[in-house]
């Protein structure tokens, strides 16, 4: 029964350095050799610093951006979370009703029926991407807001659209932040 | 369902079995302390460590001293990831200065992650200091994975000894499972996942200045964002690969640090049913006979692709009430999912990590469709033995397999056997004990939980599917799987205790009785097949060990599940025809 105990604790000692203390500083070191910046949040760096990370979300509200998904933590990247609203959610439907109703009030002529990553909150509340649907949707008011050509704004939506990966894997996205940058490289401002 | 769809689940199950087939039979080399590659790099170490310990690792045990030293590691596991959270804020490793864990959620937590459910009743970007994520959590990830690789070790040799007394050595068992399956796999996940964006670092978390000013919940202006950063990688490949589940932060791999683009969520994907399929052929191959693990896979394949595909395509919907406010239906339900997995790679995770009893989520089941939420819910009441955790779930299967043996032998008059043992009362007895005591934890615990103000104060959404709420988490918790219905507020005490005494009962009270059972085996003759035995590698055994699962998870819970996720389909679908 006791004799047990000894060979318990000193193998949980010795697997804890193992498992606990050698291994993750191995991955450590391996990935800032080989990858720093990933392994770092893959920030975006702008002259004046950090300006975000290319995978996670920001909150963007004026006509002239184009917006992110919902996010039930409002893009606090400190504390990720999701709405966790079943279908049939009387507040879920309330709050995509708001939602449509913003999109149409931002765009008078905006149509239904929206993309649903419009106007359905992320899993992460930290989502960066939208689906090419609902950027192009978007397309119309940003190029209002900025007094650009709409066909300037789609071409920009095509080249930061991402495809699967090897035609198999994940779903076509444009990456918000990027678009909007990119945006801001065009020549008039909102 | 798409024809994507149809083949991102080709591709996954094709891969999957590629892999399988290699890491299977090197699993049973590695488990019977044949010579591998690894065995002559790492032998040293493994060595140091029974020498340290005081282990003779060829010393066998009677079945009695193996369950006493799992006992005895797995309570001292619980200890110290108990303790590091009580005192992460005097300890180092803490650059966000998080306080000290109250006593109730941090026995929660522990429980949970020595028990290999990794249910997460805390949230790791707000709560866990470094120091306790690493030498805590990842610690026991390794190591509850170890005990469950090393129990099916003992079950699968007693089938293959007569006359013995003993069915292994725990200790050599643990070290072998840790050093050389565990960690090799991890070593090179982790460093994958990493090259594709999953961060790993001991930096601090970064503040960015926003592109946008923002206006925050209540009206403040907020300029900056707070990237939470952490050694992400070397946690979310063990927590994979060792049917843990245990996110780094909140939302588990739906967060874009922890699971980043398609191929990371492709990987962790593959890494939830890795082990737990090879070590069905590891099972052929231990008893000497192939066919057996094969036919054991078959049964785990015949429940899970089924299933899987209700999934996919009850996810590519969108529910009538929604499409009815003007949304457009034809991206399927993206409500609690990433645009960079959309529904089918999300219905493909939730349906793999409930199979395995993993846990680890990249979208929301809460926000699922009724019929898209069952069934991850229903392949956690049937025991986690489709797949499963690693050992979990084949010892879990193997169990069914002698009630499959029993109940055919029953229908022909004959006295039953698997694999040249004779099933009698004792093993039957065994077999009862493993499949009741976790149904008993969910069906009883829901019934408590919605009966009581403290139960149902955690219920965050409203009717039908507030009581989903509570059954999800008495399903996964009793059988240690830890995925959520995560709108359930279940850091109260009341949940941190109940769920926590769950998840007790579905390890213990499971490792007991099958290690009780591989004695009981070990000691019996072998038979030879006569023209009475039923050969249990045919597609026969495999359809009756399939039907045999689905029948008791079907009589136990379907009277449950009627109350929750059916009846909310048909208030879904039946006022809108």
């Amino acid at each position: 029964m006791l004799s047990a105990i000894r060979p318990a604790l000193i193998l949980l000692a010795l697997l804890t350095a193992v498992t606990g203390v050698v291994y993750p500083l191995l991955v450590t070191g391996i990935a800032t050799v080989l990858f720093p910046d990933k392994a770092h949040g893959s920030l975006v760096v702008a002259s004046s610093g950090p300006v975000g990370s290319e995978l996670v979300g920001q909150n963007f509200t004026r006509p002239g951006d184009f917006w992110s998904r919902p996010s039930a933590v409002h893009y606090d990247a400190s504390s990720s979370g999701a709405s966790n609203m079943g279908p049939l959610n009387e507040g879920l439907h309330e709050a995509v009703a708001a939602r449509i109703a913003a999109l149409q009030a931002a765009d008078p002529e905006a149509e239904l029926p929206v993309p649903a990553d419009l106007v359905l909150a992320s899993g992460s509340g930290l989502d960066p991407h939208i689906s090419p649907e609902a950027a192009r949707y978007q397309a119309r008011r940003v190029a209002q807001a900025r007094r650009l050509p709409r066909a300037e704004v789609l071409m920009l939506i095509e080249a930061h659209t991402e495809g699967r990966t090897l035609g198999i894997l994940g779903e076509p996205r444009v990456n918000v932040l990027r678009l909007n940058r990119a945006l801001e490289g065009l020549r008039s401002s909102p | 369902m798409t024809a994507h769809a149809l083949l991102l689940c080709g591709v996954y199950v094709a891969v999957l079995v590629a892999l399988a087939i290699p890491l299977g039979g090197y699993c049973a080399r590695a488990l019977g302390g044949e010579a591998t590659l690894l065995q002559r790099l790492l032998g040293p170490l493994e060595r140091g460590l029974y020498r340290v310990a005081g282990v003779r690792p060829n010393d066998e045990m009677h079945w009695r001293d193996y369950t006493v030293a799992v006992l005895w590691f797995n309570l001292f596991g619980l200890l110290v990831v108990y303790g590091l959270q009580r005192l992460q804020h005097l300890l180092p490793l803490n650059p966000q200065e998080l306080g000290p864990v109250a006593p109730d959620l941090a026995f929660n937590t522990a429980v949970s992650f020595a028990s290999n459910t990794n249910w997460q009743a805390y949230g790791g970007e707000t709560t866990l200091s470094y120091l306790t994520q690493m030498v805590g959590l990842t610690t026991q990830n390794f190591v509850s994975a170890a005990t469950g690789i090393a129990v099916l070790a003992a079950l699968s040799r007693a089938f293959s000894r007569r006359r013995s007394e003993t069915i292994g050595n725990f200790w050599a068992d643990l070290v072998r499972s840790t050093l050389y399956i565990l960690l090799p796999l991890s070593l090179v996940l982790a460093v994958a996942l990493a090259a594709d964006g999953v961060v790993q670092t001991l930096a601090p978390a970064a503040e960015v200045e926003l592109m946008r000013a923002a206006t925050g919940p209540e009206g403040q202006v907020i300029t900056q964002q707070t990237i939470p950063l952490g050694p992400g990688a070397s946690q979310i490949a063990i927590k994979q690969l060792g049917t843990n589940g245990g996110g780094f932060y909140n939302v588990n791999s739906a967060h874009p640090l922890e699971n980043p683009t398609p191929l990371t969520n492709f990987l962790e994907c593959l890494a939830l049913l890795l082990i737990p399929a090879a070590l069905c052929l590891s099972f052929g191959k231990i008893v000497a006979d192939r066919r057996q693990g094969w036919a054991v896979l078959g049964a785990m394949f015949a429940i899970f692709l089924p299933l899987l595909g209700l999934c996919v395509w009850s996810e590519g919907q969108l529910a009538p009430q929604l499409v009815e406010l003007g949304v457009d239906p034809s991206a399927g339900n993206l409500e609690g999912k990433e645009v960079r997995f959309g529904p089918a790679a999300s219905a493909l995770w939730a349906t793999a990590t409930t199979a395995a009893s993993n846990g680890s989520v990249n979208s929301m089941h809460d926000s699922f469709n009724p019929l898209g939420g069952l069934v991850p819910m229903w392949l956690m009441q049937i025991g986690e033995v489709v797949f499963g955790g690693v050992g979990s779930g084949l010892y879990g299967m193997l169990v069914f397999a002698i009630l499959a043996v029993f109940l055919a032998g029953l229908m022909v008059g004959r006295t039953p056997e698997y694999l040249g043992k004779k099933i009698e009362a004792f093993e039957v007895k065994m077999a009862a004990l493993v499949v009741l005591l976790p149904s008993a934890g969910v069906l009883v615990g829901t019934a408590i939980a919605v009966a009581s103000a403290a139960g149902r104060a955690g219920i965050s959404n409203p009717g039908i599917h507030g009581f989903s709420e509570v059954l999800y988490g008495f399903s996964s918790a009793s059988n240690n799987n830890g995925s959520a219905f995560a709108g359930l507020g279940a850091n109260s005490f009341f949940y941190n205790l109940a769920l926590g005494l769950c998840m007790l009962i579905g390890r213990y009270g499971i490792i007991v009785p099958v290690l009780a059972l591989a004695g009981a085996l070990a000691r019996k003759q072998t038979v030879p097949p006569g023209p009475g035995t039923m050969p249990t590698h045919t597609p026969l055994f495999v359809f009756l060990l399939a039907a045999i699962v689905v029948l008791v998870g079907a009589l136990t819970f379907v009277p449950a599940l009627a109350l929750g996720p059916i009846v909310e389909h048909l208030q879904m679908t039946g006022t809108h025809p």
